[in-house]
């Protein structure tokens, strides 16, 4: 369930164009003008404003934000009003070209999305970046991880396991449909079991299995596993918590499984503590507010016992923390 | 009398040639009506297809009728093909080569003979006629050493513009010729980095990087990676996938060669003929010196053959 709420009444996309113009015309900028209009627009609808701006002023909306306003408020405006198809380009670009260990946002694209938005992400990303995401996946993204092969039984040598994860995580085309085999979804719960608890990770067929089958046929696997043999596959991935490919896998599983619970974790993470990790909050909220952000809410307060507005308020601050709330679902000015 | 059984003969021959003289056939009907004893004598004078039972009377040999049935199927085949649309085709070639065991070969044609858009839409297809997808089914039913270069390649979604890094490309070159001798030594040819380029690199630019390699090393990539199950087949489908089509068109024309090949003239035909026949056609006059149309003229028979030629005709 969606936190975001459109207004009840949409003025037209140029009327919305006049005032956001108005809110950067002259000394300083309006940015309750700024945050009341866009919090409160759908896709379709910020799409509009932008291509009426556009028309209007002959200039790209971005452009002119990009004059008026910065910093953390900058970039959660910014990367709401885009489209999601492009949005998540933005993001998948920063994660490949930028990569580090412990950097999830790839493995939460590709498995957060139906395979239909990642399929409009990754033509986004052709169109903006002139490559594919696959090929900047495949080139950037160099693991350290190659003293972790000596234990493995992989065929091919010399492959990086994180890239060797990642990059059919983000090439798949996943059957998107309901229907599932649960005698091979038992069969793979089986593999999957055997491939960790030998901790010698058949990765061929971990990374086989959740790379390539349906979140449907996965969500059936893992409740098998669990049937079987007592534990949530997650239990027994934690058997190293330093290593990055078990943590990439753990995440993979929890995408799947119960995306919104991840949502929380990475959000919950973002904000406890001293400092904030902008960025993370940032794109939780922006890119969930149309989908699910109301379910992460909730499980936040359960967990936290405080609502997460409140956790949010008491960690950032003015312009950013006011749209931040306003996507959240505060009430309209 | 003797002409015309052996006119009958000729026309349900199934051997040499694809497709029947249906025509022939009819014609035969035709001539021999109320005349049995014609009949009679064919089926004494044909062995191949009649064998004597215990004297009594001449039944048909089962192989024969097999065979026949293949050559009927050519043109039934050829029909089902051309009336499907091109993504369905793809999946059900695709779904062909991992369950009922034809070549893999064909997911290496789709693959990179395809445009990014085509090889998707034959994904989506899969996904929708199968209920998997078609990456889950490679990875799940295609065993081997080099099985994972397989669905990289059915995987990819490479960036399908004009674009190309000069410089990128003859660095990828050197990349490419590196890990190659580099991993030779330690027994396994396909590296990371030669997974990486084949299979994420837009065909252009791989175009470029196999140019450079010949320039700078002397000897083409495939000639290096020879022993690497359909590395010869994804590079020259690569390079050039009307060269490629021309070599798939002769193996199928040759005398004595299995159904897979010979099934492999009418896939080609199918989905080449509103995109890249022309070339093609020209790419067998180059290399033969004579037309496509007259080879498949000799070589081909009946309905099957008219239709064959309808989609390599024209545009001249």
């Amino acid at each position: 369930m969606a936190t975001f709420r459109a207004s009840q009444v949409v003025p037209s996309p140029a009327e919305d164009s006049e005032r956001l113009r108005k809110a950067f015309v002259g000394l300083g900028t309006n940015e309750r003008a700024i945050i009341s209009i866009l919090a409160h627009r759908n896709a379709a609808q910020r799409r509009r404003i932008r291509e009426t701006y556009q028309e209007t002023y002959g200039e790209d909306l971005f452009k002119s934000l990009d004059k008026e306003i910065s910093g953390d408020f900058e970039r959660a405006v910014l990367l709401w009003t885009m489209d999601p198809a492009e949005r998540d380009a933005l993001l998948a670009n920063e994660a490949a070209t930028k990569w580090y260990p412990g950097n999830r946002v790839l493995v939460e694209i590709a498995c957060t999305r139906s395979a239909g938005e990642l399929l409009s992400a990754k033509k986004a990303y052709q169109a903006r970046y002139k490559r594919s995401l696959e090929e900047v996946v495949a080139a950037h993204i160099k693991g350290d991880f190659r003293k972790d092969i000596s234990r493995s039984k992989l065929h091919i040598s010399l492959v990086p396991m994180v890239v060797l994860l990642l990059f059919p995580l983000v090439s798949c085309h996943r059957y998107e449909g309901p229907e599932v085999n649960v005698a091979l979804a038992k069969s793979e719960a089986k593999i999957l079991h055997e491939a960790i608890s030998d901790k010698v990770y058949n990765h061929e067929e971990i990374i086989r299995i959740l790379g390539t089958r349906s979140k449907a046929q996965l969500v059936v696997t893992f409740n098998q596993y669990n049937d079987e043999f007592g534990n949530p596959i997650n239990k027994d991935l934690k058997h190293d918590p330093k290593d990055e490919f078990l943590a990439t896998l753990r995440a993979i599983v929890r995408c799947i499984f119960c995306p919104e619970r991840y949502f929380e974790k990475v959000v919950r993470l973002a904000i406890e503590g001293l400092g904030t990790d902008e960025n993370a909050l940032t794109r939780i909220i922006a890119t969930r507010a149309e989908v699910d952000l109301q379910l992460i809410k909730e499980i936040y307060a359960k967990r936290n016992s405080k609502q997460l507005d409140q956790a949010i308020s008491n960690d950032a601050s003015g312009d950013y923390e006011a749209f931040l709330l306003e996507l959240l679902g505060h009430e309209e000015n | 009398m003797a002409e015309e059984c052996e006119e009958l003969t000729r026309a349900l021959s199934g051997l040499g040639g694809l497709g029947l003289e249906e025509k022939s056939v009819a014609a035969a009907m035709g001539r021999w009506r109320r005349r049995p004893e014609m009949l009679d004598q064919f089926r004494r004078s044909f062995g191949g297809l009649f064998k004597g039972d215990d004297g009594s009377f001449e039944r048909v040999d089962m192989d024969y009728i097999h065979l026949l049935e293949f050559e009927l199927a050519r043109f039934k085949n050829l029909m089902l093909q051309w009336l499907m649309h091109p993504w369905e085709r793809d999946a059900r070639w695709a779904h062909h080569a991992i369950h009922k065991g034809d070549s893999p070969t064909v997911l290496v044609e789709i693959a990179c003979t395809r445009t990014p858009v085509e090889l998707l839409g034959a994904r989506k297809a899969y996904c929708s006629l199968f209920h998997r997808s078609l990456e889950e089914d490679v990875a799940y039913h295609i065993s081997g050493s080099h099985s994972y270069f397989l669905v990289l390649l059915v995987s990819s979604y490479r960036y399908d513009g004009p674009n190309v890094n000069e410089e990128m490309a003859k660095l990828e070159a050197k990349v490419l010729h590196n890990a190659i001798h580099k991993a030779a030594a330690k027994g396994s040819l396909l590296s990371e980095e030669v997974l990486r380029i084949l299979t994420t690199r837009s065909k252009p630019h791989l175009r470029e990087t196999f140019k450079f390699y010949k320039q700078l090393f002397g000897k083409f990539i495939e000639e290096d990676l020879i022993k690497v199950p359909y590395i010869i087949e994804t590079v020259e489908s690569i390079n050039s996938a009307p060269a490629y089509f021309c070599k798939v068109i002769d193996a199928a024309l040759k005398d004595g060669v299995d159904q897979d090949s010979k099934e492999a003239l009418t896939r080609v035909i199918v989905s080449r003929s509103n995109i890249d026949m022309l070339e093609i056609k020209g790419e067998y006059l180059k290399k033969h010196g004579t037309k496509l149309e007259d080879e498949l003229q000799k070589f081909s028979r009946g309905v099957y053959r008219d239709a064959l030629l309808s989609l390599v005709a024209g545009n001249e």
